[in-house]
């Protein structure tokens, strides 16, 4: 809502010299968003009006150039016409214009001065609104109402300069979509008189106007028309209320318009205007019916909903109740004789029409947010009221008013309920003061609890804290005080929660950095990942209203968005990247309810009641994955790099499962996206929680990502945190240490035969490390040499040379039960 | 260290001759000053000064010796060890000096040489500086509190007293999962958590709520269609807005530092009532660049505040919703979104480098913020 300053001075006695800066910081503090204030009319200088005396035509040059001697009387200073140069060519001798005098400075900087030009004196400029920055119309010269009086000072004359704040009203504020509601506030604000501009008598009306009736109350509750004759086509828009429409940010169209839309910025309530001839019957407020239509102003030929709010007349549909207005009723440059409607729509009605249409208006855009009940008899009043000032209609007495009966709202609030709210007490009269202030009335003013009627104009005032935020923000925000915080007991962070963190810290260590990608993947995400048909990981939620139609899916793995910023690092320069993602992925549950029930508000929902609604969301279970390409240690001064390969991304996994305190076991697998010959299963104990390895070619290429990138994906919920790790014994005996080496069939996983070596060395041993892998000519074809450093430890005694080789000899001997490995050079 | 002595001979000795002691401590003193490193010292100390020295057998002797003879042999061979010890220091020193003056010296590398063998990593900065918003929370004994990102329509506005048609509730804002019809969207802010935390826990209430949340937003420079909040819920017995005021000091005073001050405009929400929005006097100028004349300030483009987040008094209607006696608890919510706090605290000037996963732009950020 675009306030101008003097507009609201009318209604509001504001201390002489407010700026638009200081009103706005005493509305903020009432709770209006004021965005901006800005200074409109900008100009410094002599802006005079003048009256076209001649017209040269000069046609000398490319286009066709005017040389006119303009009467503006003293103002110059001499009495003499004053010769101007202009390119315009909507005004002809005798029009009354605006003339910017040498030495004025319109907005932008743009100074002018006497100067020559095509061969004359140009001794000024005659400006378009565009020009004096009133509006965008540049389209030629602003030419006034013949009556002006020539040489007056046109910033005065008009109020040209005039400060307009903007402010984004909260829908719970609809009545401050009006210079009336603004002005309340700020009469408050500041504790000065506030001057209703509905305040007008009206007349003792005897008779109806044109017949109207209601026949759906829950679609509309009033409904008034009234009607003028006669108005004179001809007159046109005072430049005053021009400026005040275009300050507010509305375009002045025809008179009739023009006062229907000042009307709707200062009171807040859309008036529509319908040609009088074009009416046939009885005018009727009530819902669509099926296969109706109408074609609205701006010619769209619009399928009407049965929820739909209509204003109908004997021929049907012809307007859009508070919305849009029809074409075939419409008044245009020859409607003499109107008829104006106010009414008070439902809100949600024409809330849903909005939508439903895409059809957003200064109109619906108030009813939307609740319009004053009590306005349409005085609104519509003022409407042929301003019809026949400035356009000379005459006002048809009588007048049509329908309406359907409301219940009266009455809050019950103790007194002292917005002091508890606030942590600061109010004093019963100060609750009793404010609450009137903003125009409630109490029906019992000793009572207690308060039985408060908020005002036909706050449709949102409908519970006890409604209220208390109305007392408590008028008496200040900035008077509450900060009572210090008691701390509570709380527990901390869950396991969970720590080892998400723990997580993120370990891959970060790694190596790896974060990245948060948009969780929005497409149906070509599968076959790029060379998912199988049947894969669980393709059953996506799809959103209905994707930010691209491209990407409508949610993820069901993190890797999609992990590879394209990937490939987008490759491509901005860094060829060794690697990225980590902690986040939620998406998994459909079988079977679940194909909707989630909207359960009752006005009380706790029943356990089986919640049930019911988380049956039917997705899982969504926490993700760590990480992917790299390139060199994960890059080459320098001391030598060779080492690419990043699949056993980085496994090591990466047992890096985040470290931190919950769990070691684990690899397995060899076929899964896509990997390689088939280097992937790894990931287990916990028994539970698969993930894969790790080398992508597969294909996968590589589809993303367009360096050959051999690899790639980690695991579950972190599927990770069950340990407790209290339990101290380790530190023993101070000596160690022992024994190598061997062991040949076994070269497709054997070492993994199995350094579990077996575990199992068989039993609890003497302290570690066990693989130092070398070998095949090659010592070795017999199809086998792999595996050297082991075995050390061994006891707790209490050092250990002897016989128990060390036992314990050797037995880890070997369970080595080679279970692989076949054989003791090389043994 | 050495074993005690178990296999001592008792059959009588004689003392080494003094000819001898003296030759032996000539040969030490000349074994010594011959080292021309301090590794050829270190073996000299051990021929000649080493448990199996001939000095150091000597001295073991003087306990066989006959009484008489014992306090003429100890002084001699004391004397003797004593001239070998004082060599061997004084040599020690020498050779010492000379490996600080030369060997040192040659042995010196270029240390300027980079070393960045070892790959470097980081965490998302929003990642962090949730935490660490959060942990200031945590700080006063409130728990973390999480909710599914995929949400029900009920949590996510309904219990919160948006009405059916309340205007966020459409495509034009929500993300809706499947179709309009599912009651499942994307949620659109963290609060549903809020009402998820009344329903599982028990009363009084103190979490905070940091999160992914979704809007039908365009990606642009200041704009985003995924996003995270975080927001602070207590309810209990006697909670008033002054409560929520000294929680707001309390954050402030956390993520910004002391003396910052703040204030709140009344404004609108339907989970909260009253409700405010929340500004803080900016953390770099403290409003100075308010001031006519006064260098400009990036931070809060010279206004003197920051917009912090919104907040409010938990309407009733949501604790009805979520199966919470109004009469007798009440409580505040307050919210803030990550990203922005991000721009501000960090000077973030493009909401895409927050979004493109480019690694050069959380590896300033390293682990914590």
């Amino acid at each position: 809502m675009r306030v101008p300053l003097s507009w609201l001075r009318e209604h509001v006695e504001l201390p002489a010299g407010t700026t638009g800066r200081a009103l706005a910081a005493k509305l903020i503090d009432a709770g209006l968003e004021v965005e901006t204030v800005e200074v409109v009319g900008d100009i410094t200088g002599p802006l005079v009006v003048g009256r076209v005396l001649d017209i040269e035509e000069l046609t000398e040059f490319k286009k066709p150039i005017r040389y006119c001697r303009v009467d503006v009387g003293p103002a110059n200073g001499t009495g003499e016409p004053q010769g101007v140069i202009c390119g315009a060519r909507n005004f002809a001798a005798g029009d009354v214009v605006v003339v910017a005098l040498p030495g004025a400075v319109l907005p932008g900087d743009f100074a002018i001065g006497a100067r020559k030009t095509y061969g004359r004196m140009s001794e000024g400029m005659i400006c378009s609104a565009s020009e004096l920055g009133i509006g965008d119309d540049h389209s030629g010269i602003l030419v006034l109402p013949a009556d002006t009086p020539v040489g007056a000072d046109a910033l005065e004359l008009f109020g040209m300069r005039d400060e307009v704040l903007d402010i984004a009203v909260t829908p719970d504020r609809g009545y401050c979509l009006s210079i009336r509601g603004v002005a309340r506030e700020a009469a408050i604000a500041y504790g000065v008189e506030f001057r209703d501009p509905a305040e007008v008598a009206l007349p003792a009306e005897t008779g109806g106007s044109y017949p109207a009736s209601i026949a759906d109350p829950s679609a509309c509750d009033r409904f008034v028309l009234r009607e003028v004759r006669g108005f004179d086509v001809a007159a046109r828009t005072p430049m005053w209320m021009q400026l005040r429409l275009v300050h507010a940010g509305m375009r002045p169209v025809s008179l009739a318009v023009d006062i229907t839309n000042y009307l709707m910025l200062e009171l807040g309530q859309p008036l529509h205007a319908f040609d009088r001839g074009k009416l046939t019957g009885e005018v009727v407020v009530r819902r669509a019916a099926a296969g109706e239509t109408l074609e609205t102003l701006d010619h769209v030929e619009r399928r009407l909903d049965a929820e739909d709010i209509l204003i109908t007349d004997a021929s049907g549909p012809i307007s859009m109740a508070g919305t849009m207005g029809g074409l075939a009723t419409e008044i245009d440059e020859k409607s003499a004789d109107m008829v104006i409607e106010a009414a008070h729509f439902d809100d949600i009605g024409t809330a849903r029409m909005v939508r439903r249409h895409r059809l957003h208006s200064e109109a619906s855009y108030r009813f939307e947010r609740g319009v004053d009940r009590e306005l349409p008899l005085y609104a519509s009043y003022r409407a042929v009221q301003m019809l026949a000032e400035l356009g000379g209609a005459e006002i048809v007495p009588g007048v049509t008013h329908v309406e359907a009966p409301v219940e009266r709202t009455v809050v019950s609030m103790p007194a002292g309920h917005p002091g508890r709210v606030a942590g600061v007490p109010y004093d019963r009269d100060t609750v009793v003061r404010r609450l009137t202030q903003v125009g409630c009335r109490l029906t019992d003013p000793d009572g207690d609890p308060l039985a408060v009627v908020p005002p036909s104009w706050r449709p949102d005032l409908t519970d006890p804290n409604d209220l208390a935020e109305e007392v408590i923000r008028l008496e200040g925000y900035e008077n509450i005080p900060a009572r210090p915080p008691r701390p509570v007991a709380g527990r901390g962070l869950t396991p969970g929660q720590r080892l998400r963190r723990r997580a993120g810290r370990a891959l970060a260590a790694a190596g790896y950095v974060e990245a948060l990608n948009f969780p929005f993947v497409a149906e070509k995400d599968w076959s790029a990942l060379q998912l199988p048909a049947d894969d669980d990981r393709r059953r996506a939620l799809r959103l209905a209203n994707p930010m691209s139609e491209d990407e409508p899916l949610l993820r069901t793995t993190l890797l999609p968005g992990l590879l394209r910023a990937l490939a987008r690092n490759v491509g901005r320069g860094f060829p060794d990247a690697a990225l980590f993602e902690l986040g939620l992925v998406f998994r459909p549950r079988p079977g679940a309810p194909e909707r989630a029930p909207r359960l009752a508000v006005d009380r706790g929902p029943t356990a089986e009641e919640i049930a019911s609604v988380d049956a039917a969301l997705p899982d969504q279970p926490l993700r760590a994955a990480v992917v790299l390409a390139g060199e994960h240690e890059p080459a320098g001064w001391w030598g060779a790099g080492r690419p990043a390969g699949w056993a980085d991304a496994i090591e990466a996994a047992r890096a985040v499962a470290r931190e919950a305190g769990v070691e684990l076991t690899v397995r060899a697998d076929r899964h896509a996206p990997w390689h088939p010959g280097r992937c790894a299963a990931l287990y916990a104990g028994d539970v698969l929680v993930g894969h790790a390895g080398e992508l597969h070619p294909r996968v590589v290429q589809a993303y367009g990502l360096p050959s051999r990138t690899s790639a980690m994906e695991l579950e972190l919920s599927r990770l069950d945190p340990a407790g209290v790790v339990p101290a380790p014994h530190v023993s101070t005996y000596p160690v022992a240490t024994q190598d061997v080496a062991l040949v076994v069939d070269s497709g054997r996983p070492a993994a199995e035969v350094e579990e077996a070596l575990r199992d068989g060395a039993g609890e003497l041993l302290e570690s066990v490390r693989l130092f070398d892998v070998y095949t090659g000519e010592q070795i017999d074809a199809g086998h792999t040499s595996l050297a082991y450093t075995l050390r061994f430890r006891a707790a209490d005694r050092t250990l002897t040379a016989e128990e060390v080789g036992a314990a050797r000899d037995a880890a070997v001997a369970v080595a080679a039960e279970r692989t076949g490995a054989v003791l090389r050079g043994g | 260290m050495s074993a005690p002595n178990k296999s001592y001979d008792p059959v009588e000795v004689t003392a080494l001759r003094p000819e001898e002691l003296d030759r032996a401590r000539d040969d030490a003193i000349a074994a010594i000053a011959a080292a021309s490193g301090l590794a050829e010292l270190k073996e000299a100390r051990i021929a000649h000064a080493g448990d199996r020295s001939p000095l150091a057998l000597a001295n073991r002797e003087i306990g066989a010796l006959p009484p008489a003879a014992r306090a003429e042999a100890g002084k001699r061979i004391g004397a003797a060890r004593g001239a070998v010890s004082q060599a061997l220091k004084q040599r020690q020193a020498e050779l010492e000096e000379e490996r600080d003056q030369r060997v040192l010296v040659e042995e010196a590398v270029d240390v300027t040489l980079p070393w960045d063998r070892t790959p470097r990593g980081a965490r998302h900065p929003l990642t962090t500086i949730q935490e660490r918003m959060a942990d200031v929370f945590v700080s006063m004994g409130f728990e973390v509190a999480e909710g599914p990102e995929v949400e029900a329509e009920w949590f996510n506005f309904d219990a919160l007293n948006f009405k059916p048609d309340h205007p966020a509730r459409t495509m034009q804002d929500t993300f809706f999962v499947e179709s309009e019809d599912t009651g499942l969207v994307l949620r659109t802010h963290t609060s549903p958590v809020q009402v998820r935390s009344l329903l599982t826990r028990p009363l009084p209430v103190y979490v905070v709520a940091p999160g992914r949340t979704f809007r039908t937003d365009e990606l642009d420079a200041t704009h985003s269609p995924v996003f995270h909040q975080l927001e602070g819920l207590a309810i209990d017995e006697g909670l008033t807005m002054a409560d929520l005021r000294g929680a707001i000091d309390a954050f402030v005073t956390g993520m910004f530092g002391a003396g910052l001050a703040v204030r709140m405009r009344p404004s609108y929400f339907p989970f909260t009532e009253p409700s405010a929005e929340v500004d803080m006097q900016c953390f770099v100028c403290r409003g100075a660049s308010v001031e006519r004349g006064a260098p400009p300030c990036r931070t809060c483009g010279s206004e003197g505040w920051i917009e912090l987040g919104g907040c409010g008094m938990v309407n009733p209607r949501v604790l009805v919703a979520a199966g919470v006696d109004a009469e007798r608890y009440s409580g505040w919510a307050f919210g803030l979104g990550v990203e922005r706090t991000l721009m501000f605290r960090h000077g973030v000037e493009d909401m895409h480098d927050m979004v493109e996963g480019d690694v050069r732009f959380a590896l300033p950020f390293g682990m914590e913020i």
